[in-house]
């Protein structure tokens, strides 16, 4: 039997904070929060072990070690105090998956319609897997795709199944 | 080597390998073809040229192209799960031990009983389904009914689940080229060099399109191109694969076969592709069109195109004794074809007055016969062709001569292939020179931008020869022909096929014209032209120039009918693709999903999460396991899963102002560390969702919205955020999955949770409509205290991931204290006895909260909310709306769910006047009685008054009128 397209695994260890605010005003405060800076629209900027990531004009994605996570909130909270700005452990109602190999892309291509193949090596990329929200960036040979943590199986059953061995997209 | 059949050639054949001999069964017999044969050159080796009937008449039909456009030559494919009707013999390779069976015959191919219709035609013409609903009426149920259904129709319906696999993928590209013949692989290589990304989608397995078996050289230079084209890293070659159709925005869809060739490789069987084209090349060739004479139908009367295909590709004879009959020039290549092949061509029958181009000389030169102002009056033969009458084209079709033969390739010219460039809005023009639509590239469908996002090319865009690539020299015109001979007599026309699989002939389209049919897409559906699985390739050119002689109007002036996606059938499973089985939706799943699932629950779906209705014990009905699940909670202690309940954060220094805005209610009021309930509505004033509002901070709120709701009422919140009070200084966001959520519910409750340690939840601590931050059994935890049930209640939510942990925490402590799970279907029945109102059971749309007695939730301070001042208008405000009250049987049996209460005398309509309707009904185990709620005309003010209920083929139900609070109606049950 031929291998798989990529090699799909759940990541357990991803913790996910919220934050909303106006970055142009609150942007500093959140950098040094944070450890990283504000990355461009549709971009990531990672610094190991923490990716933050742009959502929208007016929110952000802190991706970090979950141990590091009551710590991130607290500091965040604190930068932000006194400004309008929302910040949010969400690390429970996320689910992720490491989609891993040369092939990886093929596999996102089968169920996102957004064009992948265009995304940067620090693109964050808001899509949709078959019937539900995702996130995708790039990660070593493969991509990350973050999805809600209570459509965990029909993501995984998504992701192995278009990682099917003898499915590439290749032309025969 | 003439193992697979007395018709192959002794040589020849581009496409096949003689050395692998496939057997195969066709209507339960056996038969053998080569590897590369389609079915249908496969049975034409064998001699097998009948190979369906006809849809109405049952006629024998053989096939009529070679290729995607073929209307005869439909056939079942495969056995029970895998079956497939109407599959293309022309275009279905052959596969070792394939099992293939002729359609629309009774009893079999041979003997077909529905033949009778042949010489019934009289009695079936144009519309006749229509002329027999009219008179007389019995006659359409009795007679017409019954028959035409048992013999028209073409193949059946599978009845088995496909077990193969299906998937989609979606590419971008710059350019998508579609059609792999030498016009498209020109074009791609042109743009592949400026540098863009080029893909190439063909629909056949070999490249080439019609330029390897109609020109000299034409594999070479096919083969030149496609060395060119893979050494390019930016262009991608895909064949096997069709292009459906082309949509707005350059979306293109395309059908990739995958292992349609081996249903055992462990693959899917089909891909879909969605693809992003920046511009598209239509490089679809043409299709050759039939000529309109008299017997065009008979088996070995074929396209001389698929003549030369199925002698050049597939080394097969569709006949020894060949007559091409034609009206240009091309045909002549099927002679040359055949000449080389070995075969007789006995005549050409030209209609045009001279034929004297490169071709016809060349044919002629070789010794064959050629006749021009010459045309078919006749065929002799039914099953297959025997002879040919010969006839003067001018003229009414007196026969002049009967030339003996086995085959007529038929050529009355080509129309472009403009289907892509059709379906999203490319407009024709009529060619007069050529006879045929062309695309006209003045008005493309245009993109975005409002330039054209595609071009045709080569045959597609008219240049039949593709003369620029192929070398091919310059051809005399054509003559165009509709109708042969061209004074035909009425009874020739009967018998003249213009759309061969629905069986319209030219003298039904006449019919159609002279009973004042006029617009060509109403023809179409009278006559059935075009309508059949074929989409009319080869018949709607011929249909619409017969329909414009008739009109004596001009070709353009009728026009073409639409064209529409997609270009082939499509199967569904590539539609669906992976959404079956596991994957049919997504199931959203709690955090103790798995849990209930190991005790036995049965699941009730609410949007897409399941949620337990019960959890039956072992030889317990799901009524009783309810019953058993309400009593235990009112008597001791139980849990639910209640982590669906929306759970929406809504933060910022307007938060307060704007929940005022959203709720009926006042919120900015609410203190920190409170509760309240609260009712949304929409802008015209109805309910659309309930729940409890929790503050959390100064600023901070977070909003309980149904299961149901949670992601509409966070739309609808950001709706109003963001197009009507986008300056307001609000975040919302939808934490509903950061939390699971358990109500622990009952007298027992207090007890099991003080049990698990780490709060004080005494009525003064933590008092009804209060919350608290505390550690549950180690676990981080809000507590609310609040209840639908009218028990002692505290809704605990832990962080998603620890849900199953407390879960299990409270049912180990509680075993003493009974602890029971319950479902949906308890939490309902309690609510009800309470005579709480349920968002979907009270509410359909059309109620506001004024109708359910839920005034006390109105804000009567605010200056506004949303559906305030619909809410005002006067059918809203009117005291004529039926209003809640609770419903009681008055004979022991449960009101059935949505009847209605008739009052007295009858409407305009002559039924009965209503007077309100049950809403909402169960039997109360806690009060060992049915009870029900309902929406009643004045109902608030007659209490106690009786309610008619009829339901049809029973007793009138019967019910009295009472409070909607059937249980505890002190409320004192709260407290525990």
């Amino acid at each position: 039997m031929a291998e798989a397209l990529a090699r799909i695994t759940k990541l357990t260890d991803l913790g996910m904070i919220q934050i909303r605010a106006d970055l142009a005003a609150a942007g500093d405060a959140i950098a040094a929060a944070c450890g990283v800076a504000i990355p461009a629209a549709t971009a990531m900027v990672a610094k190991a072990p923490r990716r933050l990531c742009w959502m929208s004009p007016d929110e952000l994605l802190l991706v970090l070690p979950l141990a590091e996570v009551p710590e991130a909130v607290v500091a965040l909270t604190a930068a932000l105090e006194g400004q309008h700005a929302l910040v949010l452990d969400v690390s429970d109602m996320r689910s992720a998956f490491g989609i891993e190999g040369a092939k990886a892309e093929q596999v996102l291509m089968k169920l996102c319609p957004a064009d992948l193949a265009k995304m940067p090596a620090d693109g964050m990329r808001r899509t949709r897997a078959a019937q539900v929200a995702c996130g995708v960036w790039r990660q070593g040979d493969g991509f990350v795709l973050i999805g809600f943590r209570s459509v965990s199986d029909y993501l995984l059953g998504l992701l192995n199944g278009a990682a099917q061995a003898g499915t590439q997209l290749d032309p025969r | 080597m003439s193992d697979s059949g007395p018709f192959r050639l002794s040589k020849g054949g581009r496409l096949i390998d003689r050395a692998y001999q496939l057997p195969f069964r066709f209507d339960g017999r056996e038969f053998r073809g080569v590897q590369g044969d389609t079915i249908a050159s496969a049975l034409l080796a064998c001699g097998q040229m009948m190979m369906g009937r006809s849809f109405k008449y049952h006629r024998p039909r053989g096939p009529l192209a070679s290729g995607a456009e073929e209307p005869n030559a439909l056939l079942g494919l495969g056995e029970g799960g895998r079956f497939e009707p109407n599959q293309r013999a022309t275009t279905t390779r052959l596969l070792e031990g394939m099992v293939a069976n002729s359609q629309n015959c009774w009893p079999s191919l041979s003997v077909d009983i529905g033949v009778m219709n042949n010489w019934m035609y009289r009695f079936l013409p144009a519309g006749f389904y229509y002329k027999t609903f009219i008179h007389p009426r019995a006659a359409w149920k009795h007679l017409f009914e019954p028959i035409i259904r048992r013999s028209a129709g073409l193949g059946k319906a599978p009845t088995e689940a496909d077990p193969d696999t299906y998937e989609q993928a979606y590419s971008h590209v710059d350019l998508v080229v579609v059609g792999g013949g030498i016009a498209g692989l020109t074009a791609a290589r042109d743009a592949a060099r400026d540098g863009k990304s080029v893909t190439v989608l063909e629909q056949n397995p070999h490249w080439g399109g019609r330029t390897p078996t109609d020109h000299a050289d034409g594999q070479a230079l096919i083969e030149a191109l496609l060395s060119e084209l893979r050494a390019l890293p930016n262009v991608t070659l895909r064949r096997n694969t069709m292009a459906t159709g082309l949509y707005d925005h350059g979306y293109l869809l395309a059908r990739e076969a995958l292992a349609d060739h081996d249903p055992d490789a462990g693959i899917p069987r089909q891909r879909l592709w969605r693809i992003r084209a920046g511009h598209v090349i239509v490089a679809s060739g043409a299709l050759e069109r039939p000529l309109s004479f008299a017997g065009n139908d008979v088996p070995g009367v074929i396209l001389a195109s698929a003549v030369r295909d199925f002698i050049a590709d597939y080394g097969v004879a569709p006949g020894k004794r060949i007559v091409v009959v034609t009206n240009n020039d091309d045909a002549y290549r099927t002679a040359l074809t055949a000449l080389d092949a070995g075969l007789d061509v006995v005549a050409v029958i030209d209609a045009r007055p001279n034929a004297t181009g490169a071709l016809p000389e060349s044919v002629r030169a070789r010794g064959v016969r050629v006749l021009t102002a010459s045309a078919i009056a006749g065929i002799n033969g039914s099953t297959s062709v025997e002879a040919v009458k010969i006839c003067s084209h001018a003229g009414e079709g007196k026969v002049l001569e009967i030339i003996e033969a086995d085959c007529v390739a038929m050529s009355g010219g080509w129309s472009p292939v403009v289907h892509l460039w059709s379906h999203c809005g490319g407009k024709l023009i009529w060619s007069e020179t050529q006879a045929m639509f062309l695309p006209d590239i003045s008005r493309p469908p245009t993109g975005a931008d409002g330039m054209g996002m595609a071009t045709p090319v080569g045959a597609a865009a008219g240049d039949l020869a593709v003369s620029g690539a192929t070398g091919a020299a310059p051809e005399q015109p054509l003559m165009p022909v509709w109708v042969m001979p061209m004074h035909a007599s009425r009874k020739m026309k009967f018998k003249m096929w213009l759309d061969f699989q629905n069986d319209v002939k030219v003298s039904d389209v006449e019919l159609a014209a002279q009973e004042g049919y006029q617009s060509v897409e109403h023809t179409k559906r009278y006559t059935t032209l075009g309508m059949a699985t074929d989409q009319g390739k080869v018949s709607n050119i011929n249909g619409l120039a017969v329909l414009s002689a008739a009109l004596k109007q001009p070709i353009p002036q009728t026009g073409t009918t639409t064209f529409r996606p997609p270009y082939t059938p499509l199967t569904l499973g590539t539609i669906a693709a992976e959404a079956r089985g596991d994957l049919f939706q997504p199931l959203r799943k709690t955090p103790m999903h798995g849990w209930h699932e190991a005790h036995g629950a049965h699941w009730e779906p609410v949007g897409h999460w399941r949620r337990p209705y019960c959890y039956p014990q072992s030889g317990e009905s799901h009524s009783d396991a309810v019953a058993r699940e309400v009593l235990a909670v009112r008597g001791g202690v139980g849990t639910l899963d209640a982590s669906t309940l929306g759970k929406i954060v809504v933060k910022g220094p307007d938060a307060g102002r704007f929940l005022d805005m959203i709720y009926t209610g006042m919120m900015s009021s609410l203190p920190v560390g409170k509760c309240r309930y609260g009712l949304i509505c929409n802008e015209n004033g109805f309910l659309i969702d309930d729940g409890v509002a929790a503050r959390l901070s100064d600023d901070t709120w977070l909003v309980h919205t149904t299961t149901g709701g949670a992601d509409r009422i966070h739309a609808h919140m950001e709706d109003w955020l963001q197009c009507e009070w986008w300056d307001w200084k609000v975040y919302t966001a939808n934490v509903t999955e950061q939390w699971a959520q358990v109500a622990v519910v009952g007298p027992q409750a207090r007890t099991l949770l003080e049990r698990l340690g780490g709060i004080d939840l005494s009525a003064e601590a933590l008092p009804f409509m209060g919350w608290a931050e505390a550690t549950i059994a180690g676990i981080p935890a809000r507590i609310y205290r609040i209840s639908f049930s009218g028990e002692l209640s505290f809704e605990v939510a832990v962080p998603a991931k620890r849900g199953l942990e407390l879960w299990q925490k409270l049912h180990e402590s509680g075993a003493d204290l009974g602890i029971t799970p319950y479902g949906t279907e308890a939490m309902h029945v309690m609510r009800a006895e309470k005579g709480f109102i349920m968002i979907g059971d009270e509410t359909d749309g059309t109620v506001i909260p004024q109708d359910l007695g839920l005034g006390w939730a109105i804000s009567k301070k605010k200056s506004d909310y949303i559906g305030k001042r619909a809410q005002e208008r006067s059918f809203m405000a009117s005291t004529e709306r039926w209003k809640l009250v609770g419903l009681e049987s008055t004979d022991g049996r449960m009101l059935p769910d949505g009847v209605y209460a008739v009052a007295e005398g009858e409407n305009a309509n002559g039924q009965r006047n209503l007077q309100g309707r049950v809403t909402s009904t169960y039997v109360s185990p806690t009060l060992n009685q049915p009870i029900a709620m309902g929406l009643v005309l004045h109902g608030p003010d007659r209490m106690g008054e009786m309610l008619e209920f009829p339901v049809q083929g029973q007793v009138s139900y019967r019910a009295r009128i009472v409070d909607p609070v059937f249980y505890d109606k002190e409320g004192s049950r709260t407290n525990g």
